[in-house]
């Protein structure tokens, strides 16, 4: 432990440089362990249609990756702008997600490769369904992990403990619990005053329990959210998220967590993922792939900036329904595959480093002769986080019929 | 035609309506026999009709429910399974008159609507200028900046100036009069002389008038500041006016569902100007009809092989032997797979990977002619896969060509998975989310008897006893798409432009011809209620009631409360 923390203080100093060091860092550094009375906030990130797992974490000490890949393969770390960025001699990150990078080298950034959902299915909307129920290969799971992950409290809690950024409730967050969908926070509001009245009634008094439920936490929330919207939102410490939904989502997700409203866990995806042609451009590291990773990791690192101290109660995690084929298909691009990477993030994530275990990509180790095979439960992730950074040790019920994670000492 | 009785007894039963209590998985036993006795008990005389208007049409408007009396339910019904029976309003038909996109091929659309490419082979002399003055003049200004941009010049000037085309007191209203005086002015100019004021105008200007401008200046607008959003501008427009005026409700219903269940996405590349052609030759023709005619329909279209990849899938073998080429061409499955999983068997209908890879190489050579340029269907024999396939256990044998897709159409439109998959799913969108199995069963029971007919799948819906039961009645709630056109419907409002409707639309979650995923929205409640979606509604019924919505007039008072109401979210 002490060794880690002596690291983290040289590599944050590296990254930040003296006079930027986020006070959190220094405080993990140097003070004790207060425990903090804040509540810790998990953020889950869901990369909708299959994102390319193998050209985001690229194994490029294996051969058989450009073998496989002789137009889509991201060169060997080299040093130019569109070659991988080397992580640890074997695996490196897609040059599109160099805003990440630091936060890999500060040991805030962990990869977990070759994991996923174990069914086999390679329908999006049924891996979706299946990794946000938390239950593969069970249909009749009627919420989503997330809402069940939420630690039992007494009382009510605030209305904004589980919160979406979308104009839908994902899957996830779906539940006993409430949860809310936010498209956005300043339009988060009724805006005739006397029709917000009226309409708090009726959904008070509608006996469709659905709408009387939903009417409800939705009132509850946008007095909250009144508070919110005197205030205008500057991103700190120079934080800058790129345009685009992605980015707008996380920029709201770290302004509810600043506000202090009682947020616990959130949730945001980012779409574009399908790539069947033209994954990538005139060279690997160009084209559809890098500009959507461009985006994604932009915003990470956007919202890691920007929520500076804040880190040290936040955890991100990232997923996507499958991987794709190893082998390139016809098109430039890839067809629908199985295991993938995840990313998690966090101050109380011990990162710099690729965890999983590689099951590599010769022909008999490949599954079913095509995919990635999977090595790690997407649930060993997830139940880490939620067991050890959420605090709720009941993951019995979070995932249901799966008795005993794995975890792979992501966080501690 | 409004009575304020019927908004006074619109509200009042609003609120007093029952409600299905949802199931909640610790007593599912008891709902789900609570739920069964509900599809056992029958509407009253009054609440058929109610529940008619509610599942065919975009809602009733103010004196539907009393033409349906009139008419006789059953007659009314007959007349909704045969739309080219009614009459259509003529109102509608005037005003999709000006979208004229929706009636070209995409040859044309691709060339009136003309994309940044296609400009610079304009200006790289490779490509011909259009007849068409506006055009033309959209081009040449595009050009220009084109050329601008290049040389980092100044900004070029139209050939006539506003001095030169209006008088003094026009130039004054158009810079500086009210927004209905400007609408007068715009909509008394003859149109050589609106295109001159137009081109004249600074861009910054001429977007101002968008929003207050008839739906004729509007599309003459858009051509000139953004041409490539025409194309959308004229489908959401005709989506939205044909749901709040069409007299073929049912019809338009069913083009919702059917574009829906074959979703083809507006912003993925060549779609963009293959769309139009989509829905008016591939959906609209089979809304009723057979399901196999529908499905070749779709399979064939340019805009459904270019959206699943399909005009790029090739025999795996084509490149083998090549030296020249680096990127080595072979099978995509995305549209064999997605045929299989959403078109037809449904995911679990009974297909492997195997089926998928198989299919794929049934439709290898399925592909466009010039997929960039608005082309047409294209068989191209020598990128097919000539090898044995074998289908679901069918036999393709080796040798054949076109017919290898067409024979794995005729498998999957006449499989009792495929029968099973459509009955549930309109029978989820015109009864209840988790539909009684013994409708589903009779449904499908038609579907393989009538050789996927349509019209009959239907009609044994509207024949059953679930379907005019309490189980199903305001069971449904509604899409965005359906709030916001039932909206207008209920009061009774005069939609000039549906521009700003199809945007609340968007708002809400549902953004038409711009769902990305193949799968479509959903049809089922839980995703379409929550505090972001009901917020949102609440908005659009204080904006639309106070006549905030562009385009959207409604007559007199109106209470918010009735649109915003959680029983208006049902239908």
């Amino acid at each position: 432990m002490t060794s880690r923390r002596v690291f983290l203080k040289g590599s944050a100093l590296a990254m930040f440089g003296v006079g930027a060091l986020p006070t959190w860092l220094s405080r993990s550094v140097y003070a004790a362990d207060d425990s903090d009375r804040r509540k810790k906030i998990l953020v889950a990130i869901f990369q909708r249609g299959a994102v390319d797992g193998l050209n985001v974490v690229i194994p490029f000490g294996e051969q058989r990756y450009y073998d496989l890949r002789p137009s889509l393969a991201i060169p060997k770390p080299d040093g130019t702008p569109s070659s991988a960025l080397d992580l640890d001699g074997f695996f490196g990150l897609h040059p599109s997600l160099a805003p990440l990078k630091p936060m890999f080298d500060a040991q805030q950034l962990a990869i977990v490769d070759a994991v996923g959902s174990p069914d086999p299915t390679r329908s999006h909307f049924d891996a979706q369904d299946y990794m946000e129920s938390g239950t593969p290969g069970f249909k009749a799971t009627s919420d989503g992990w997330m809402n069940r992950a939420l630690p039992k409290i007494a009382g009510t809690g605030s209305p904004m403990r589980a919160v979406s950024l979308g104009a839908s409730l994902p899957r996830s967050l779906r539940g006993r619990n409430d949860a809310l969908a936010v498209n956005n926070l300043n339009d988060f509001q009724v805006r005739d005053p006397k029709a917000a009245a009226a309409f708090e009634s009726m959904y008070e008094h509608t006996l469709d329990t659905t709408l009387h439920g939903t009417g409800k936490e939705t009132f509850s929330a946008v007095k909250i959210m009144q508070s919110i919207q005197k205030q205008t939102y500057t991103p700190a410490n120079g934080a800058k998220y790129p345009g685009g939904r992605f980015g707008q989502s996380l920029q709201q997700i770290a302004r509810l967590i600043k506000a202090d409203v009682g947020l616990e866990v959130a949730f945001a995806d980012i779409g574009g993922w399908d790539t069947h042609v033209n994954e990538v451009g005139a060279q690997p590291a160009v084209g559809q792939l890098a500009n959507n990773l461009s985006d994604f990791g932009q915003a990470l690192a956007a919202f890691y900036q920007d929520l500076g101290d804040r880190m040290e109660d936040v955890a991100i995690a990232t997923m996507s329904e499958f991987g794709r084929t190893a082998k390139e298909n016809g098109n430039r691009g890839t067809d629908h595959g199985h295991a993938n990477v995840m990313f998690v993030m966090g101050g109380g994530v011990r990162g710099g480093k690729v965890y999983g275990d590689w099951p590599g990509l010769a022909e008999e180790q490949l599954n079913e002769g095509r995919d990635l095979a999977l090595t790690t439960d997407f649930r060993d992730v997830l139940g880490e986080l939620v067991a050890k950074h959420l605090g709720n040790p009941n993951l019995n019920a979070v995932f249901p019929g799966y008795e005993k994670p794995r975890f792979r000492g992501l966080i501690g | 035609m409004r009575s304020p009785a019927f908004l006074a007894t619109g509200l009042a039963s609003f609120l007093l309506l029952p409600a299905i209590a949802p199931a909640k998985p610790s007593k599912a036993v008891d709902d789900a026999k609570r739920q069964a006795k509900l599809y056992q008990k029958k509407l009253s005389k009054e609440q058929q009709i109610q529940h008619a208007l509610d599942r065919l049409t975009f809602g009733p408007k103010p004196g539907d429910v009393a033409h349906v009396k009139k008419m006789g339910l059953k007659k009314w019904l007959d007349l909704q399974l045969h739309p080219e029976r009614i009459p259509e309003n003529r109102d509608l038909d005037a005003k999709l008159q000006p979208l004229e996109s929706l009636r070209m091929t995409p040859m044309e659309a691709a060339q009136h609507y003309p994309s940044p490419q296609m400009i610079r082979a304009i200006a790289a002399g490779r490509q011909q200028l259009p007849e068409d003055p506006v055009l033309r003049a959209t081009i040449q200004r595009l050009i220009a900046r084109y050329k601008v941009k290049k040389e980092n010049d100044a900004e070029m000037e139209p050939v006539k100036t506003l001095d030169d085309v209006l008088d003094p007191s026009e130039r004054q209203t158009i810079r500086n009069g009210k927004p209905d005086q400007k609408r007068a002015l715009l909509e008394s100019l003859p149109a050589d002389k609106l295109d001159d004021v137009l081109i004249a105008l600074p861009r910054g200007q001429r977007q101002q008038l968008f929003n207050n401008s008839p739906v004729d200046v509007q599309r003459r607008i858009m051509l000139l500041n953004s041409p490539q959003q025409v194309v959308a501008y004229d489908l959401l427009e005709a989506k939205l006016l044909r749901a709040i005026e069409s007299n073929r409700q049912l019809a338009e219903e069913l083009d919702d569902f059917w574009f829906n269940h074959f979703n083809v996405y507006y912003d993925k590349g060549s779609d963009r100007f293959l769309i139009p052609d989509y829905e008016r030759e591939a959906i609209r023709p089979h809304v009723l009809g057979k399901f196999r005619d529908l499905l070749e329909a779709t399979a064939k279209s340019p805009a459904m092989l270019f959206y699943l990849d399909n005009f790029q899938s090739v025999r795996p073998d084509i490149d083998a032997n090549s030296k020249n080429r680096k990127v080595k061409r072979g099978l995509n499955e995305n549209y064999g797979r997605e045929l299989m999983e959403l078109h037809t068997l449904g995911v679990n209908g009974g297909y492997t990977q195997h089926d998928v890879t198989e299919v794929a190489r049934c439709f290898t050579g399925w592909t466009i002619q010039e997929p960039r340029r608005g082309g047409a269907f294209f068989y191209d024999d020598k990128l097919h896969d000539k090898g044995e396939k074998v289908v679901l256990g069918h036999v393709i044998p080796a040798g054949g060509g076109i017919e290898d897709g067409e024979k794995v159409l005729d498998i999957l439109a006449a499989h009792p998975s495929t029968a099973k998959f459509i009955s549930t799913e309109l029978a989820q969108r015109f009864v209840a989310d988790n539909p009684p199995q013994a409708l589903v069963d009779k449904m499908s029971k038609t579907f393989l008897d009538s050789g996927g007919d349509i019209r009959q799948v239907m009609k044994t819906m509207f024949d059953s006893k679930e379907f005019w039961s309490q189980g199903a009645y305001r069971a449904k709630v509604k899409t965005p798409f359906e709030m916001v056109a039932s909206s207008v419907r209920a009061l009774d409002a005069n939609v000039t432009d549906a521009w700003a409707l199809a945007n609340q639309v968007g708002n809400l979650g549902e953004p038409l011809y711009r769902k990305q995923e193949p799968t479509g929205y959903s049809n089922l409640n839980s995703d379409w209620v929550n505090s972001a979606a009901l917020l949102g509604r609440m908005n659009f019924a204080v904006q639309v009631t106070k006549n905030q919505v562009p385009g959207v007039k409604v007559a007199g008072s109106q209470p918010a409360e009735m649109i915003g109401s959680p029983d208006f979210q049902k239908r």
